[in-house]
């Protein structure tokens, strides 16, 4: 038993440590979402006043909680999908030779990406004040507990893609068909109840949009915002995080 | 055998022992029913092509890759119901880069540590001892990242010992380096040998290099076409190896397959090879007898490139490779230079 928790630490600290040190991937990391909220968001919410109607300030607060999510949403998707290279050319098949079982491999990659996610997307709370969202100790702690369940969402599907996945050209072809279309259709930049039909229907099959839903519960408190009750949203994610982490499990042990 | 990693009822010489290991992708064999056993504290070699089943034969053993059929046991542990014990008593330096380059050498190793289970104490007395075993004291603190090639192959040597492993498997440890560096890791390999009890299980498409092996496994298309020492297996081959041109080849190749007893093989281009018992004594008769100008003769000695002529009348070559082969080569370009 100590040996497989020293294990699920050993893989975690490796994720950390290398976060930690990959500076250029920490100020990067930043670019994106700035990008998206103060020059996509500001843009759009300024073309408010083009087409009537303002509220180009409360766009930019409602975009902020997507943004959020976005960051946790990828951050947490590459981590776990960094197992396709580092099964073949890295450290990871190092780890699989030695006396740790695939489960702890797995548990701890999938607390090593949840915590980076989770990092970074604290920082970009840094950036709520700014659009007059305010962040104090309760908040926050709402927002950490909801940035971790979208992240263990996300890394189990990660993990489980990348247990079956095998080639780089395939992880691109993902990234294209999955992680894109998940993040657009997830609520994240445009309110999904007031679209058409068909977005309303693939919205509700998309894991995300319950994250980035009950993500906008926890900064705004706005109930005309919401798509769900909470607690269906965290039901969901709970319900989603237990059958991914299994299956992925189940992959991940698979020998070729 | 003192130590824990000794195995349950573990009494023979043969540390290693495969019978009858077949596997099958998508219903293609790469390792077509092979047997063989490593006995403890040799060096034994596999040598054969890239594509031959080196790697995959290895992957088995190690617990990396399930088997279709047929038993394999290490240390007295099966390798498919103890996976754990196995992995205990084995050290790995892969084919690919297997270091994150962006923890020190020293952290590399610390983390091997902590997966082995080592004591904190043990470890950090070992990684000391490992590193000065591959000269690499000095640098531990440096990130990998900023090593060259060789570094990194000895860091992942000094890594495979690092617990104390009953067998260290090296998958090419010499491929994609210089020839200097190569003369070097054999050298640290060589010197490893020396100082302790270890059983090394090494491949090779280099044929020089697997002469230091005690035994070779000469293995082609997933089967074992011989196994042997390296003395023995030159013996097999008559002689000296003598490779010459002349003016007019087909007449020369009747000519010589006329003297006795000797058989002429057949080589690409205008050479023709053949082996004879005493090349110093055959070789002026030849010139003078000739029926022919023969325009230029080397003799020598036969090598294991030669056994594997011999056997499978190919030469070791570079199989063509895949898409994936190719991510593979520009990633060990990237990574060992």
């Amino acid at each position: 038993m100590k040996k497989e928790l020293t294990g699920i630490y050993t893989v975690w600290l490796r994720d950390i440590k290398r976060y930690l040190r990959d500076k250029p991937r920490i100020i990067g990391s930043f670019a994106q979402p700035i990008l998206f909220l103060f020059v996509l968001g500001t843009g759009i919410a300024s073309s408010f006043s083009v087409f009537g109607s303002g509220g180009g300030k409360d766009f930019l607060n409602f975009m902020f909680p997507g943004i959020v999510g976005m960051t946790v949403l990828f951050t947490s998707f590459f981590s776990a999908m960094s197992i396709v290279w580092d099964r073949e050319f890295g450290f990871l098949r190092e780890i699989l030779v030695a006396p740790v079982s695939r489960t702890s491999i797995v548990i701890g990659k999938l607390l090593g990406g949840s915590t980076i996610a989770m990092v970074q997307g604290s920082i970009i709370l840094l950036f709520g004040p700014l659009l007059g969202i305010p962040i104090n100790f309760f908040i926050f702690f709402k927002v950490v507990g909801i940035m971790f369940l979208i992240a263990m969402t996300i890394s189990n599907m990660g993990i489980m893609l990348a247990s079956v996945i095998k080639s780089m050209q395939a992880f691109q072809v993902i990234t294209n068909f999955l992680l894109m279309p998940m993040f657009f259709l997830s609520g994240a930049l445009f309110p999904l109840n007031q679209t058409v039909e068909w977005m309303n229907i693939v919205s509700r099959i998309n894991p995300l949009s319950y994250g980035i839903d009950a993500m906008r519960f926890a900064l705004l408190n706005n109930p005309s915002l919401q798509l769900y009750p909470l607690w269906l949203d965290i039901t969901v994610l709970v319900f989603l995080i237990v059958v991914l982490s299994i299956t992925g499990t189940f992959l991940f042990n698979r020998q070729d | 055998m003192g130590d824990t990693n000794t195995g349950k009822d573990y009494s023979g010489e043969n540390m290693i022992e495969v019978k009858n290991l077949v596997k099958e992708f998508k219903g293609l064999r790469a390792i077509d029913n092979i047997s063989f056993s490593v006995k403890e504290d040799e060096i034994f070699g596999f040598l054969g092509p890239n594509g031959a089943g080196k790697t995959t034969t290895i992957n088995i053993i190690c617990t990396l890759l399930s088997k279709t059929s047929g038993s394999i046991t290490l240390n007295g542990y099966d390798v498919s119901k103890e996976r754990n014990k196995i992995r205990n008593c084995i050290g790995m330096v892969f084919q690919d880069p297997s270091l994150d380059d962006k923890l020190t050498a020293l952290e590399n190793l610390y983390f091997h540590g902590l997966l082995y289970n080592m004591p904190r104490v043990t470890l950090k007395k070992r990684a000391e001892e490992v590193l000065d075993m591959v000269n690499l004291t000095g640098r531990e603190n440096s990130l990998v990242m900023t090593y060259s090639g060789g570094m990194r192959r000895r860091l992942e040597i000094a890594r495979g010992l690092l617990h104390y492993p009953k067998v260290l498997f090296l998958d090419e440890p010499t491929l994609g380096l210089d020839p200097q560096t190569r003369n070097k890791i054999w050298d640290y390999i060589i010197k490893l040998k020396k100082n302790r009890k270890i059983t090394i299980f090494l491949t090779s498409h280099y044929m020089e290099e697997t002469e230091i092996c005690d035994r070779i496994a000469v293995i082609d298309r997933g089967k074992i076409i011989a196994l042997d020492s390296p003395e023995n297996l030159k013996n097999t081959i008559g002689g000296d190896i003598i490779t010459l041109t002349s003016e007019d080849n087909v007449k020369l190749r009747k000519y010589v397959k006329g003297i006795n007893g000797i058989e002429v093989h057949d080589t690409k281009g205008d050479k023709i090879r053949f082996e004879v018992k005493d090349s110093s004594r055959f070789i002026p008769r030849l010139i003078k007898d000739s029926p022919v100008k023969i325009l230029s003769i080397t003799a020598r000695k036969p090598t294991l490139n030669d056994v594997f002529l011999e056997l499978t009348g190919r030469e070791i070559r570079e199989e063509s490779v895949s898409s994936k082969d190719n991510m593979r080569m520009r990633m060990r370009r990237r990574m060992r230079h």
